[in-house]
């Protein structure tokens, strides 16, 4: 599945790096604490969080993170959209709670 | 590649919105140079914890990078106040940042694990009130 059908599926806005709507999302990760998503995402996720800034960005360009999704239409900071956009990590947001988040994302990828 | 590519990238001390430019340098050269995919997210993920902690603990520093046909050896370089417990900082989970720092998503003591985690070798050389150096070396297969 792609970050563009999956943002269709789940009906979230995409915010920031639109250039990067056709990478393939091959599974999951939730977390809010950025080493321990370095340490334990797969490449190709799509990772849930609330963490909308900057330093979020990096960890997705530097673990091959397929994008973002932002869950219970949590912030997006205005450096972190300008990064994602220059490195192509699409931002993804919507107001479902983060736990339905990740199971509605668990039965798209199934 | 028959002679080795060495880099030098500054890291400036507490300074977030950089943070991960250095190892973000770093995979951008590693993808140029047609590395593995894994060994490059293995060393980014690697450089960019070590990065992060010179930004957290020191002030700022000097990484240097020498990519061989063999292998990627990186030296993380600080002149912060070292670390006063080294195995009770290769803990998971154990962490000296304060609050300012885990608002940002930091702090989970996830750090040097991480760096052991996804490398074949990593050294720790440190002094109180000199500096840290933390070695790491990925094997390219």
């Amino acid at each position: 599945m792609t970050v563009k059908e999956l943002a269709n599926n789940i009906n979230a806005k995409i915010l920031a790096g639109n250039n990067g709507v056709e990478n393939e999302v091959t599974c999951g990760y939730c977390g809010d604490l950025l080493s321990w998503v370095m340490g334990r995402a797969k490449e190709s996720s799509a990772w849930v969080t609330v963490m909308g800034n900057v330093n979020a960005v990096a960890v997705a360009v530097l673990a091959d993170i397929s994008c973002i999704v932002l869950a219970e239409n949590s912030a997006l900071d205005e450096d972190a959209k300008i990064k994602a956009d220059e490195h192509d990590i699409p931002i993804l947001r919507t107001d479902i709670p983060q736990y339905e988040l990740c199971v509605a994302i668990e039965k798209l990828l199934k | 590649m028959s002679e080795s590519v060495k880099l030098s990238f500054p890291v400036l001390a507490d300074d977030f919105s950089h943070a991960g430019e250095a190892s973000g340098s770093l995979k951008r050269t590693l993808k140029k140079l047609g590395i593995d995919m894994e060994v490059i997210r293995r060393v980014s993920i690697a450089v960019y914890e070590g990065e992060i902690n010179m930004v957290i603990h020191a002030d700022g520093g000097v990484i240097d990078a020498e990519i061989s046909a063999e292998s990627i050896e990186v030296w993380l370089r600080d002149k912060g106040p070292g670390i006063k417990d080294v195995e009770l900082a290769m803990q998971e989970g154990y962490s000296t940042a304060r609050d300012h720092i885990r608002a940002l998503g930091f702090g989970a003591g996830m750090g040097l694990p991480n760096i052991k985690k996804y490398t074949d070798e990593m050294s720790i050389e440190t002094e109180i009130g000199v500096g840290t150096t933390v070695y790491l070396k990925v094997n390219i297969t």
